[in-house]
């Protein structure tokens, strides 16, 4: 016994800590995971500051989608149609940045996806629909619209009916001045972990683009609407308790309203990224399930901004370490080294969570009679430690797949950001708290 | 009484008529807006459509989407989403056209191994899914969708090089399959009714493997006990559980059930057309299975009709871009308004249809305390 409360002490003393400090402290945990794992593997590319640039900027996309996702759920609305309004977004921000330059588009893809969400409103909100029925068919609706827009539009400006025009202008980029300088110094230093925590320090302060920066800030503006203000509060009880919200005079309707249009927005800022930053052109298909991954960060950070932006970074970072790691010379030798980072996640979860199971549950010691008996009795007794025993399961074929490689093949890092989601639902599930009447339909008067 | 008959067979109809209504006049706005015809455009794809070789396409269009159509739909019967119908029958397909190509044997046999790979393939990845949602709590919305990436970004992608025929043809495929594994044409049985089938076209086999699968589909779930168990499962799963039957069995063997029929989603490609897997693989049919049973509400004759709906709107589009008729992807705008007009319009006469009823319970109440 004495053991679980020591464990509840130290989640307490934990939790007791200032914010910045933990995410401090978990961001500098990450960083030390990466510089161990890649001077393991002998590779120096995880922690380059390429490799968290690159986390940065592919990571706003997942952000804005999970932020979006953040505001529809709280006020009760499933969205799966985030990937067809970020679809939305990508076909409006060009449009805008052909038109009206940067600003414009980024204006245009955020109404391009509010009206995608206006439509999941009406049909969910004010007809009833179901939220996974009318987020499938505006996931339908939303490529056929652009490619049939994008047919009607294009050509005459110098594009095809499957791509806009190329070279579509970013809000620009800016760099820190000392701080870049100084990180950079730190990192040639060649020191373990001091070295690498500078460069990573010097991705996210050298060439960081406005656009990120409105997105970093959207997530502590996202938190404060949502849990500091009266409209915030009137949205969330939409989400959490819609009749006792109604009997106390809350607008229902026109605040589910609101949080799924604003959802579409960001949705279609996410789209809007896309095209006006990272490729600087509408092209068909381009959005690459990242509305859906959008959607995992949502669960990964637990309905919560915070989480949602770490979710995203993770998610984000395969990726943006696979843009350096498959040229000519690296050719998977970082990817392979995040399975060690994986495994290794792994079997310290097994460990954790063996340890805080060991005196919960006493095994079932009795001597068994029969085999059948003794089969049960192993199984019983192993199951309540099913967490630890499919953790180790997983993190030590994850390790073998690790020791008898010598590379990642292309296609693991674009695997592993929903790998990663379903490893993290496995194990977390019961644990998430999503919001009340998350998916439920309301209707003004019932109940 | 005789109007309330009329008025509830009126309330059913009111909502696919309402839908096509609506979607004809979006579509025509549309149209309009974008400088088209829209008298031409639908001339143009009714004429088309009335020829014997497009019927042919049409049904080969309908086939494969009737079948993920019936896939989505069971898993519905049970309050599940399978939104991973999509990554189940592309798997699937993948694993028959890899298995098929390694081996010939006699005709029926070859053709049985190769959908009896694909049923279990498709079966096992939606199964996955089921013992995620089980025995972790995993929604199975979620997981399908993830399920769908890693299947053919992660799966597909790491094993097609060792499956792959030709490696300098830009267009990867496996092996093609050996002619005993072909399915035979339904060509000379459609030329009794008909005159002779030209320009090469060939309707599948699968279609008549599609029309069974619809009846025993309807008998599986309006007449068997496992039916009855699904539906009320679906409908009341606390209920179902006190009448003894157990909701987590249920889950898992609807998603095994589901994703096996997924399975077959892919052969029309694999038996009778391409005969191999390759870069060209039509994708998408998951996701418009899900449009077929949302339109059809999950019944086997309206699904059918929704199919044939889906499929004519698909083959029209080719013809309106040779022609320039029309943009080709107005028929995509029209599905997705279609498929959004009628979900809403099935809810709204939902309601109707409840106010009804506790109208006339309140009358009879009435007239009885009176």
């Amino acid at each position: 016994m004495t053991a679980v409360t020591q464990t509840k002490s130290t989640v307490d003393t934990w939790k007791a800590l200032p914010a910045w400090f933990r995410w401090a402290a978990i961001a500098a945990g990450g960083v030390l995971l990466l510089s161990v794992v890649q001077s393991v593997s002998g590779t120096e590319l995880l922690t380059t500051s390429n490799a968290s640039s690159g986390m940065l900027r592919w990571s706003m996309p997942i952000l804005f989608a999970g932020l979006g996702g953040l505001f529809s759920e709280r006020v009760g609305v499933v969205n799966i149609g985030l990937e067809g309004m970020m679809v939305l977004g990508t076909w409006c921000g060009a449009m805008g940045a052909i038109e009206l330059g940067p600003w414009g588009g980024l204006v245009a893809g955020m109404i391009g996806g509010a009206l995608g969400g206006l439509l999941h409103a009406v049909s969910t909100v004010h007809f009833g629909v179901d939220h996974i029925i009318s987020g499938v068919a505006i996931n339908i609706l939303a490529p056929g619209l652009t490619r049939f827009l994008s047919d009607r539009f294009f050509p005459q400006r110098g594009g095809s009916i499957s791509q806009s025009p190329p070279g579509l202008d970013g809000l620009g980029d800016f760099t820190v001045p000392v701080l870049s300088d100084a990180f950079e110094a730190v990192s040639d230093w060649d020191v373990f972990f001091v070295s690498d925590i500078a460069s990573v320090l010097e991705g996210f302060v050298t060439d960081l683009k406005w656009f990120t920066l409105i997105g970093l800030l959207l997530v502590p503006a996202s938190s404060w609407f949502l849990f500091k203000t009266k409209v915030g509060l009137r949205m969330r009880i939409c989400g959490e308790n819609p009749s006792a919200g109604a009997s106390l005079g809350v607008n229902v309707y026109l605040h589910k309203y609101l949080g799924v249009v604003l959802s579409g927005a960001l949705a279609g800022l996410a789209g809007a990224f896309i095209v006006i930053e990272l490729t600087g052109l509408y092209r068909g298909g381009q959005t690459q399930g990242r509305g859906f991954i959008g959607l995992a960060a949502l669960i990964f950070g637990n309905w919560k901004a915070g989480g949602i932006l770490t979710g995203a970074m993770l998610f984000g970072y395969p990726f943006a370490l696979s843009l350096n790691d498959f040229d000519a010379s690296g050719s998977g030798v970082g990817t392979r080294a995040l399975l060690l980072l994986v495994a290794i996640v792994l079997l310290a979860y097994a460990a954790w969570s063996w340890w805080g199971q060991r005196d919960l549950s006493a095994p079932d010691t009795k001597a068994p009679t029969t085999p059948t008996e003794a089969y049960t009795q192993t199984v019983r007794n192993l199951g309540s430690y099913s967490n630890t025993v499919l953790a180790s399961i997983m993190g030590l074929i994850i390790l073998a797949w690790y020791l008898f490689t010598e590379r990642a093949a292309p296609w693991v890092p674009n695997t592993m950001p929903y790998a990663l989601v379903l490893i993290v639902l496995v194990f977390a599930s019961q644990n998430l708290k999503p919001p009340a009447a998350a998916g439920r339909p309301f209707r003004r008067g019932e109940d | 009484m005789n109007n309330s008959i009329l008025r509830r067979l009126g309330l059913s109809l009111a909502a696919p008529a309402l839908a096509a209504g609506f979607a004809l006049l979006v579509s025509s706005i549309v149209l309009w807006l974008a400088g088209s015809s829209w008298i031409d455009t639908y001339t143009e794809m009714i004429s088309t459509a009335s020829k014997l070789e497009t019927m042919i396409d049409i049904l080969n269009r309908a086939t494969p989407l009737y079948i993920a159509g019936v896939a989505v739909a069971i898993g519905f019967k049970m309050n599940l989403f399978n939104i991973g119908v999509e990554g189940q029958y592309v798997l699937s397909a993948f694993a028959a056209a890899w298995v098929g190509a390694q081996f010939t044997a006699p005709g029926p046999i070859h053709v049985l191994i190769i959908v009896l790979t694909a049923v279990i393939v498709g079966g096992l990845w939606a199964g996955l899914a089921g013992l995620l949602k089980v025995t972790r709590g995993v929604n199975e919305v979620i997981s399908t969708i993830m399920l769908n990436f890693i299947a053919t970004g992660g799966i597909i992608a790491a094993t097609l090089p060792y499956a792959i025929d030709d490696p300098t043809d830009p267009n990867q495929g496996t092996v093609k399959i050996a002619e005993s594994g072909w399915l035979p044409n339904l060509n000379s049985w459609l030329e009794v009714f008909t005159r002779e089938i030209l320009k090469g076209r060939k309707l599948t086999g699968m279609f008549i493997a599609a029309i069974v699968l619809g009846v025993a589909y309807n008998v599986m779930v309006n007449r068997s006990r496992f039916g009855f168990d699904l539906r009320s499962s679906g409908m009341n799963p606390t209920a179902a559980r006190v009448g003894g039957v157990p909701p987590k069995k249920m889950i898992l063997y609807s998603m095994l059930l589901s994703g096996g029929v997924a399975g077959l989603i892919g052969m029309p490609q694999i038996l009778s057309t391409n005969h191999s897997y390759d870069q060209g693989f039509i994708q998408g049919l998951g996701f418009a299975g899900i449009a077929i049973a949302l339109l059809g509400r999950n019944s086997a004759g309206g699904m059918a009709v929704a199919a044939l709906l889906f499929g004519f709107l698909d083959t029209s589009s080719a013809p309106l871009q040779v022609t320039k008729t029309a943009s080709p992807e107005i028929v995509v705008i029209m599905q997705a308004t279609i498929l959004l007009t009628a979900v809403i319009a099935y809810e709204v006469v939902n309601r109707k249809r409840q106010a009804d009823e506790v109208r006339r319970a309140a009358l009879a109440t009435e007239g009885a305390s009176a």
